[in-house]
């Protein structure tokens, strides 16, 4: 295959989904990440971004949630077919 | 009638779980807003007398975990395990069971007893999800609650099912424990034996909770367990080997591989209980905030909302603040005609009376702004506004939410620092609350007014603006400075929710708004009242007795005259009488001693002494040059007359040192309210911080101004 089957969640498009592969970071980060729902598994939608392209809203379970791109970027995923 | 049993509940549950709405429900009015002991984290309590119980409810602040990384957990958790309530309410949004089920796997690691309390059952029933009530109780072997806390439903019930969990009526409340997995559980199991035999180690908590929090490297827990080498030895022993032994078999660090776990076992209740698990709720909110966030209209709708707020609070607030105002005078004028004068009615008139209305002035302001908020955010729009204004803010090192209290601090700084309640993260709040007095408050218009008018003329109107710009570059770069040096960032990521758009209802809005009032009448007022009277006695004591020439009898001899002219002449007389009476005060004494300090600024002694009384409130400024430069106190409405005086060449105000003297009052500490506003709301250490560092700030920047302009030949 010769696609990238890998990515950061930050690079995901508007509308598009991914799987969170592995969440990277150290400490606090790390933790929070995973405490809000941010775990290996969990499908993730990209809504949209801020007027400023940055924060991000994603979506995932049943909430919608305001994220960085700089911690976005933290967040292995794989890119899911639409 | 048979005493009642009283026992003691807390409220745990995510941020935007309802919680409050449910705290409301359970307690009504009958509660009260403190502080966690040693932290400025906010602990509300309430009552509940109900059947034979007599019910004290503890709001827990809201939380997505029970980590030591954040206060807010951290102090949920001390609450739960030092202060040992009967049970806790577990309130959870019926319409993201997942997330919130994250939560109660760490309760019953904690081995506390709780009702599970499905709220916004409503909105998850809209939406399609439906849960399997019985089997979702009898999985995590508590007694479970539909509510919906905004209508006050399902109160009574939630009652009654924490009396039978008390009572032990409820056979159901048997947890299970969370399995991590086969091998990490034969691990935790081990370690937790370890914790029970370990004599000197006792404490209040569950030994499996302390097992796993170890095995999570929870630093406060290992604080408390391990620093005692010598009773704990074994335990840190068999710790290590542990965790050698997770090392070898995974590569994820053991706190992960535990989270994973819980987010395991969540996952399999919920694929039980719950049927139509991935809806997306939000689609009813999804058109509403296509249009609040919309990459184009969103920021002038923001602004619109933005501008009514402070509107409404400062502009709609003008009005009772001058009921107050007028009704204060009353007061005093009838206080004057009822007492005989003299020191006693002069402290009771100027001091008290005086004084109290200092404290209650604020009041619409302090109203009207937290209906607003309570509105933001009730509504769920607050997080949108700082999803929009995170970008900006972070410029200056800030949360999107920061934006808020930093534009009401244009207003005043007193209901704006209170405003920071709403940002999470306490350095956040700090950082927040040291730079919002750079945002030129309302009470110091009239000093740029009275100076930019006398010496600007036509440009005034750029000169106060600029005066504006100036105090938010000054704190675009404090800021910087600040939070390279003392303010480091905390390690805590930028992750908020975006809870669906909501109706306010009345009810939570009013508590939240009375919260607010309360805090600053009951914490606030009485030692607002107390620092006016100090200030008045300043202004007051000590009394001048023998003046440089017999007023009384040029005034009685004038009098006789009863013409034009001599009516004048009483009049210059009285004022130069006041003015010698406050020279020769502590105020007017300190002025005149500060002397060396300020002349460097250009100032002259009475600027000195006005900007000593201006630590009363910014615009008693303008009436203290009033009464300095012998013109009476009216001195707003003498306007055109006092700025005619300033302009005098023997006054030995110049433009650049009117210009100097306007970015002193910018900058220099703020008001008495304002710091003690501070004061409460980060303590006192910061509240000094702030006013030595907004006084060198001042002096240093008014030198740069003055001494440069010289330099360059300004004048």
């Amino acid at each position: 295959m010769t696609t990238e089957t890998k990515t950061s969640l930050d690079k995901l498009r508007q509308g598009q989904k991914g799987k969170v592969l592995a969440v990277a970071g150290y400490g606090a980060i790390r933790r929070r990440l995973y405490d809000l729902g941010l775990h290996a598994g969990e499908v993730i939608t990209m809504v949209k971004t801020a007027p400023l392209k940055d924060p991000l809203e994603i979506s995932f379970g049943n909430g919608h949630v305001s994220i960085r791109r700089s911690e976005a970027a933290l967040i292995t995923v794989e890119p899911l077919p639409d | 009638m048979k005493p009642r049993t009283e026992i003691k509940i807390a409220l745990a549950g995510n941020p935007n779980s309802g919680k409050t709405s449910i705290f409301n429900g359970l307690t009504g009015a009958h509660q009260k807003v403190a502080n966690f002991p040693g932290v400025t984290v906010e602990k509300r309590i309430g009552h509940k007398n109900y059947k034979d119980y007599g019910i004290t409810i503890v709001d827990l602040p809201g939380t997505y975990s029970l980590t030591a990384y954040s206060l807010d957990e951290k102090v949920a958790r001390d609450f739960i395990c030092q202060e040992d309530p009967d049970l806790v309410v577990n309130v959870i949004d019926s319409g993201n069971l997942e997330r919130s089920l994250y939560l109660t796997m760490q309760l019953i690691e904690m081995g506390i007893d709780f009702v599970i309390d499905l709220n916004m059952w409503d909105e998850a029933v809209e939406a399609g999800i439906e849960i399997d009530v019985d089997r979702l109780s009898q999985l995590l072997g508590a007694p479970v609650v539909k509510t919906i806390g905004n209508r006050a439903q399902g109160i009574e019930s939630l009652l009654e099912t924490i009396i039978a969990l008390y009572e032990g009526r409820k056979d159901e409340h048997r947890h299970p424990m969370v399995s991590y997995g086969s091998q990490l559980d034969d691990i935790v199991s081990d370690l937790t034996r370890e914790v029970h035999h370990c004599k000197g180690c006792r404490h209040c908590a569950n030994p499996r909770w302390v097992a796993i929090k170890l095995l999570e490297d929870d630093r406060d827990i290992k604080r408390r367990f391990l620093s005692n080498r010598e009773v704990s030895a074994e335990l840190t022993k068999k710790l290590n080997d542990s965790l050698d032994h997770l090392k070898a078999t995974t590569t994820e660090d053991p706190e992960i591989v535990i989270t994973e776990g819980r987010y395991g076992y969540v996952a399999g209740i919920v694929r039980k209980v719950m049927s139509h698990p991935k809806s997306d709720r939000m689609k009813m909110s999804t058109s509403v905030d296509n249009v609040l966030t919309h990459r184009i209209i969103g920021y002038p709708v923001f602004l619109i909302i933005m501008w009514l707020i402070f509107q409404a609070t400062f502009s709609l607030g003008q009005y009772p603040m001058e009921w107050i105002d007028a009704g204060v005078s009353i007061l005093q004028q009838w206080a004057s005609a009822t007492i005989s004068s003299g020191m006693f009615a002069d402290m009771v008139i100027d001091g008290i009376i005086g004084g109290i209305g200092s404290v209650i002035i604020f009041l619409p302001n302090i109203v009207i702004l937290f209906l607003g908020i309570a509105l933001l955010e009730d509504s769920g729009y607050m997080a949108r506004a700082a999803f929009l204004m995170d970008r900006l803010m972070r410029y200056i090192g800030l949360h999107g939410k920061s934006f808020i209290p930093m534009l009401m601090g244009f207003g005043c700084s007193v209901p704006a620092i209170m405003a920071t309640r709403t940002l999470e993260s306490p350095r956040d709040r700090i950082l927040t609350i040291l730079l919002l007095p750079l945002m030129s408050c309302s009470a110091r218009l009239p000093v740029y007014i009275l100076f930019a008018g006398a010496f600007f003329g036509a440009h005034a109107g750029n000169v106060i603006f600029s005066i504006y710009i100036l105090g938010v570059v000054v704190a675009i770069i404090m800021a910087q400075l600040l939070r390279r040096t003392i303010l480091r960032a905390d390690d805590i990521p930028f992750v908020m929710e975006l809870p669906p758009y909501r109706m306010p209802t009345a009810k939570s809005v009013v508590i939240h708004m009375w919260d607010r009032t309360k805090i600053y009448l009951q914490k606030m007022g009485g030692v607002i009242l107390v620092a006016s009277i100090i200030l008045w006695a300043l202004g007051y004591f000590p009394q001048k007795k023998e003046f440089s020439q017999d007023y009384d009898a040029q005034i009685a001899a004038l009098a006789v005259q009863d013409t034009e002219p001599a009516a004048d002449s009483i009049a210059v007389l009285e004022q130069a009488r006041i003015a010698e009476v406050m020279e020769y005060t502590v105020i007017g004494r300190l002025g005149q001693a500060i002397k060396p300090v300020v002349e460097p600024l250009g100032f002259n002694w009475q600027m000195g002494v006005a900007l000593i009384s201006g630590f009363i409130a910014k615009e008693v400024v303008v009436s203290s040059m009033g009464v300095l430069y012998q013109l009476g106190e009216e001195a707003e409405d003498n306007f055109g007359q006092l700025s005619k005086v300033l302009r005098d060449p023997e006054r030995g105000v110049s433009p650049l040192v009117a210009y100097a003297f306007m970015v002193f009052v910018l900058l220099y500490t703020p008001c008495i309210v304002s710091v003690l506003a501070i004061k409460r709301e980060i303590g006192s250490r910061w509240m000094w911080f702030s006013v030595v560092f907004q006084m060198a700030l001042a002096w240093c920047l008014t030198f740069i101004v003055y001494q440069g302009g010289l330099l360059i030949g300004l004048k």
